[in-house]
C-alpha cells in the first residue's frame, strides 16, 4: 500500500535563548510534509532532525502520561504529544511555551521546579504518626473511596491547568488547580489523618483555595479531565467555614 | 571546579532511584538524586498494568505465595536469572506493595460480591468473599500461576512513582532535575561519584560522594520500535562500561511487548490481555490457543511475540501502511470494564488512532505489533546491587543485571523490581556510605571533570560530514532489524560490524551550533556514542550466544542449551580505544538452585539441550523436600535449606496473608 502526498503544513515556534548574548524573541517558520497520524511529538522530532537541531523542547513518554510536552498551540495551552496536526485544517501551528513557569529555550519551561515547590507548599504527600508494620496485612479500604482517591490522583503535573488559569496571572504566588487537587486529593485519602484545619494552615489564604476565580479554564484544558471545578468549590465549601 | 559533596549519590530519579534515595535519606545520609527530567516525568510512569505482588487477597489469587511467585519468574526467565535474587525479591514484594499503601498509592481493591469477568473469552463470574473486601485486588498477567498483578486501573507506575516522588520530597531528598552524568568518577576501582552537565546551565559540575547508585533505567531507544519514553536510551549502563572497570550483564536479552500499538509504539497494557481481551488476525481468528492451547494470550510476553510474528510470515497478517500487524480485540469484555480499568488504554486508541476500543466487533480492534519494551541486560551486580568490579558503584532497576529477570521479565515483575530493588539495594547501599569515606584526591576529580571539558569542545570543533541524527536513526533501524525478534549468526555479525563504523563515523560529524548551553545537537552528539557502544553489547552478546533463551531467539540455534549456555555474558570496555565490548561469561551453578532448569510449560516443548547436573540436582532437591516434609517442616524451612538467602531490614521477616491457618 502506498501513502499519498500529505499537506504542506507550517509549524511557526517561538525561538528564544535567554542564556545567549544577543538572542531575541522570534517566531521561526517550519514548512513540512504532514504524515498520516503526525502529532507534534513527530513534528518537532522531524523539524529538529532535518530543519533546526537547536530547536528546544520537552518530551518523555511521548503517550499523553508523564506531563512533560505542554505549550501553547494556537493560544491554547495543550500537550503537544497528544496533538494531532489533522485537527488543524488550515495545516497552521503556532507554538508558545507555557506562560507561569520559567522560560528554559524556546518551547521548553521548568515545570519541574515550579512543581516541587508546590508539592512541597501543599504538603503534597501521606501525614500519619502511625509507623506501617509492612510484614503484617494493609489496613482495609473501601473501594469506592480507593477508587475516588484514584480519580484525583490521576494528575500528571503537566502544568496546563497553571498555564490557563486566570487567577495565576493577577497571583504570583497562587498553588494553582494542581496545587488545590493535590489537597482535595490526600483529603479524601484515609490514610492520611490530616483535619479540615490542617488543610485550612496550607491553603486558607488567597494564594491558596480563596484565590480562585472560577474561570475554570483550568478545567476546560486538563488533558486528564480531572473534576477541579467540583473539587475546587468542594473545598473552598467546607474551609471557608473555619475562616 | 564546581564540588557539590554528599554521602549518597543517585543518578536517575524514576521509582527504584527515588526509593534507594529514601532508603538513604532515611539512614540519615545527605543524598542527593539527579534526574535527567523532573522525577514525576520518569518512565516509570509508563508502567501501566500493575505490579506483582503474592499477596493473596482475590478469589483468583487465593493460596498465592513467595514460592508460586518464585517459580514463575524463574521459568519465566527460561533459568537466566540469579534464583538467590529472584528470592529476594519475591520475599520483599509484598512488603513493598504494602509500604505503598500506606504512602497512598490507592491501590485498586476488593469488592464483596460477585462480578462478571471474561476469562478465556468467556464471561466468567467470580464472587469474593466478605473478609476479603476492602484489602489490596489483583488482576491476570502472562506467565502467573495465580491473579498476582495489582493495579491503581491502568495507571500503576504513575501512581507509585508520585507516591514515592510524594514520600521523597517530604523525607527532604535533595532531588536536583534536568542533571545529565557524563562520566563516573573512580579511582583505584572504586566509584567516588560522577561528573554531571547541568541541561539548563551547559555547566559541568562534580558530584563526589562515598557511594554512587545508577538507577537510569532502560536502553530501548537504541532500537527504532520501542514503547521506552525517549530518554530511554540506556546512558547510565554506558557511564558504567566506559569506567573499563564495571561490566555489563545479559544485554542481549531484550524483551519485546506483544501489543504496542501501530504505528505510535505506544503501549498497551499487558493488563489487556490478562482482562480477557484476545488477539485476531486478518480473517478475525482467534489464533494463539492453536499455538499455546495452554496459556494463549497469556503465554510468557517473548512466546506470545513469536507467535504474533510466526503468524504474519504465515500469511495471516493485517496489511497496513506500516506494514502488516495483528488485532488486540477488547471489545468482548464490555465498555463498562474499559471505561473503568482500561481507561488510558481507551484514550491511547482514541486519540492516536481514532479507534473506541469499547466499540463492538471490528470497528473496536487496535493494530498491534511487538516491539522492543524491556531490558534485562544492564550493570552487573552482586545480590547486594553493588558492581561485581567497582567498589561503590551500586545499581538498581531496569539499569541493574541484578538478575531476577535472566532471559525475560514477567509482565507486573518491573514495576515491582522497581521498587523492591529500592528497597533491598537501597539500604545495602546506604550502608556502604556508613561504612567508607571520600578518599579520592580533587586534582583527581579536576581531571575527570577536565576530560568531559576537552570532550565537549572535541565534538563542537568536529569538521566532518556526517550527521548525528542519521547515525542514530541507522543505529535503531539496524538493531530493529538485525538483533530484533528473531535473530541470526549472519545478521546479528552485520549489525556488529556496521554499528562499529557509526560509532566511528560519530567523530566525523559538524554540529552546526557551537553554543555549549541549550544546544539539543550537542546533546545528541555524546548521547549517540554512548547508545552505540550499549547496542554493541547487545549485538556482540547476541552474536556469540549460540542457543535460544527467552526473549534471545536464534534462528540458526532454537534450542535452549543448557550444556553450553547456562551463563550471563558480561561485556566490558577495558580500553578506551576498542571499538567493540570485550565479551566474557560467568557460569549459573546448577547445583545452588532451588529449582534446577527444566520445561517452561509453555512455549514449544523438546526444544533444551540439558545440561548433566539438573537432574542430579532435582533429585537432591526433592530428596531434601520429602524428607523434611516428613519431618513436619514448612514450606519456609525447606526454602532456607534449599538455597539460603539474606534481606536488609526486616524484609526477611514472613509476610502475613489473609489466608494463613
Amino acid at each position: 500500500m502506498s501513502i499519498a502526498k500529505g499537506r504542506e503544513i507550517t509549524i511557526s515556534a517561538l525561538k528564544y535563548n535567554p542564556r545567549a548574548n544577543g538572542s531575541k524573541p522570534e517566531f521561526v517558520d517550519y514548512k513540512l510534509e504532514e504524515t498520516p497520524g503526525m502529532t507534534l511529538f513527530i513534528a518537532l522530532t522531524k523539524i529538529r532532525e532535518e530543519y533546526d537541531p537547536d530547536l528546544s523542547f520537552d518530551f518523555v513518554c511521548r503517550a499523553g502520561i508523564c506531563g512533560s510536552c505542554g505549550m501553547v498551540v494556537n493560544g491554547k495551552p495543550a500537550l503537544a504529544c497528544r496533538t494531532l496536526i489533522s485537527n488543524y485544517p488550515d495545516g497552521k501551528l503556532k507554538l508558545m511555551p507555557m506562560p507561569a513557569f520559567e522560560l528554559i529555550k524556546d518551547l521548553s519551561v521548568n515545570t519541574g521546579k515550579w512543581m516541587d515547590a508546590m508539592s512541597v507548599k501543599v504538603e503534597s504527600w501521606i501525614v500519619n504518626n502511625e509507623e506501617v508494620d509492612i510484614t503484617k496485612m494493609e489496613s482495609k479500604v473501601d473501594p469506592d473511596v480507593a477508587d475516588e482517591t484514584f480519580e484525583l490522583d490521576r494528575c500528571i503535573e503537566c502544568g496546563i491547568c497553571v498555564a490557563s488559569c486566570g487567577t495565576k496571572l493577577m497571583r504570583p504566588d497562587f498553588v494553582g488547580p494542581v496545587g488545590l487537587n493535590r489537597v482535595a486529593r490526600f483529603e479524601v485519602d484515609p490514610h492520611d489523618e490530616r483535619t479540615a484545619e490542617d488543610f485550612y494552615e496550607l491553603i486558607g489564604d488567597d494564594n491558596g483555595i480563596f484565590g480562585c476565580m472560577s474561570l475554570l479554564a483550568c478545567e476546560d484544558h486538563c488533558p486528564k479531565h480531572l473534576p477541579l471545578q467540583n473539587k475546587i468549590a468542594y473545598l473552598r465549601r467546607k474551609l471557608v467555614s473555619l475562616r | 571546579m564546581k564540588i557539590n559533596y554528599c554521602d549518597a549519590l543517585v543518578i536517575g530519579g524514576g521509582l527504584a532511584g527515588l526509593r534507594a534515595g529514601v532508603a538513604a535519606q532515611k539512614k540519615g545520609l545527605n543524598t542527593v538524586v539527579l534526574s535527567l527530567v523532573p522525577v514525576k516525568r520518569s518512565h516509570s510512569a509508563a508502567a501501566q498494568g500493575g505490579m506483582q505482588a503474592s499477596l493473596g487477597n482475590s478469589k483468583m489469587s487465593d493460596g498465592d505465595n513467595e514460592d508460586l511467585h518464585f517459580a514463575d519468574t524463574v521459568k519465566g526467565s527460561d533459568w537466566g536469572c540469579d534464583q538467590e535474587v529472584a528470592r529476594m525479591f519475591v520475599h520483599t514484594a509484598p512488603k513493598a506493595i504494602r509500604e505503598l499503601a500506606g504512602w497512598g498509592v490507592p491501590w485498586t481493591r476488593v469488592r464483596e460480591g460477585s462480578r462478571e469477568a471474561v476469562i478465556n473469552a468467556k464471561k466468567t463470574t467470580i464472587t469474593e468473599d466478605a473478609d476479603r473486601a476492602g484489602l489490596i485486588m489483583s488482576r491476570d498477567f502472562g506467565g502467573t500461576k495465580k491473579w498476582r498483578t495489582c493495579y491503581t486501573a491502568d495507571a500503576t507506575g504513575h501512581t507509585m512513582l508520585f507516591g514515592v516522588a510524594n514520600e521523597a520530597l517530604k523525607n527532604k531528598v535533595d532531588i536536583r532535575d534536568r542533571k545529565e552524568a557524563v562520566s563516573l568518577i573512580h579511582e583505584d576501582n572504586r566509584c567516588y561519584g560522577a561528573i554531571v552537565r547541568d541541561l539548563i546551565t551547559g555547566e559541568l559540575e562534580a558530584y563526589v560522594a562515598k557511594g554512587t547508585c545508577i538507577a537510569t533505567g532502560g536502553y530501548g531507544r537504541v532500537f527504532k520500535q520501542t514503547t521506552n519514553a525517549v530518554i530511554c536510551e540506556g546512558i547510565g549502563a554506558a557511564l558504567a562500561l566506559e569506567t573499563g572497570v564495571a561490566t555489563l550483564g545479559n544485554m542481549e536479552a531484550v524483551q519485546f511487548h506483544p501489543t504496542p500499538i501501530v504505528p505510535s509504539g505506544i503501549l498497551l497494557t499487558e493488563g489487556c490481555r490478562g482482562d480477557g481481551g484476545i488477539l485476531r488476525d486478518v480473517d478475525g481468528h482467534r489464533f494463539m490457543p492453536d499455538y499455546e492451547p495452554e496459556k494463549k494470550e497469556l503465554a510468557s510476553r517473548d512466546v506470545v511475540s513469536r507467535r504474533m510474528i510466526e503468524h504474519i510470515r504465515n500469511g495471516k497478517g493485517v496489511p497496513s501502511p506500516y506494514g502488516d500487524h495483528i488485532w488486540l480485540d477488547i471489545s468482548i469484555l464490555g465498555r463498562e470494564h474499559i471505561e473503568k480499568n482500561l481507561r488510558d488504554v481507551q484514550e491511547i486508541c482514541q486519540i492516536f488512532n481514532g479507534i473506541d476500543p469499547a466499540d463492538e466487533g471490528k470497528a473496536g480492534w487496535a493494530p498491534v505489533l511487538p516491539m522492543q519494551h524491556y531490558s534485562m541486560g544492564g550493570i552487573r551486580t552482586n545480590p547486594t546491587g553493588e558492581s561485581q568490579t567497582l567498589n561503590g558503584l551500586f545499581a538498581c532497576g531496569e539499569a541493574a543485571c541484578w538478575d531476577m529477570h535472566g532471559f525475560n521479565r514477567l509482565g507486573g515483575n518491573s514495576v515491582s523490581e522497581t521498587v523492591v530493588a529500592g528497597m533491598i539495594i537501597g539500604n545495602y547501599f546506604a550502608d556502604y556510605c556508613l561504612e567508607h569515606d571520600v578518599t579520592i584526591g580533587t586534582a583527581t576529580v579536576q581531571k575527570f571533570l577536565d576530560e568531559q571539558d576537552t570532550y565537549l569542545n572535541d565534538i563542537l570543533a568536529y569538521e566532518g560530514n556526517e550527521d548525528i541524527f542519521r547515525i542514530k536513526n541507522r543505529m535503531q533501524n539496524l538493531m530493529d532489524q538485525k538483533v530484533g525478534i528473531f535473530r541470526d549468526g549472519t545478521g546479528l555479525a552485520e549489525a556488529v560490524d556496521e554499528l562499529e563504523e557509526l560509532l566511528k563515523k560519530t567523530k566525523k560529524i559538524n554540529v552546526k551550533s557551537k553554543e555549549r548551553v541549550g544546544n539539543p545537537e550537542l546533546e545528541e552528539a555524546y548521547r549517540v556514542p554512548r547508545m552505540l557502544k550499549v547496542a554493541l553489547c547487545v549485538a556482540k552478546g547476541g552474536r556469540e550466544r549460540t542457543e535460544s533463551r527467552g526473549a534471545h531467539y536464534r534462528e540458526d540455534f532454537l534450542k535452549r542449551d543448557d550444556a553450553n549456555w547456562l551463563n550471563r555474558t558480561l561485556t566490558s570496555w577495558p580500553d578506551a580505544n576498542q571499538t567493540t565490548p570485550t565479551v566474557a561469561y560467568q557460569d549459573l551453578d546448577i547445583m545452588t538452585m532451588e529449582m534446577p532448569p527444566a520445561f517452561r510449560g509453555y512455549g514449544a516443548k523438546g526444544m533444551i539441550i540439558e545440561h548433566e547436573l539438573s537432574e542430579k540436582r532435582q533429585a537432591e532437591v526433592d530428596e531434601t523436600t520429602e524428607k523434611m516434609q516428613a519431618e513436619g517442616k514448612d514450606r519456609h524451612e525447606i526454602q532456607h535449606e534449599l538455597m539460603p538467602f539474606d534481606l536488609p531490614m526486616n524484609y526477611r521477616e514472613k509476610n502475613e496473608r489473609a489466608g494463613d491457618k
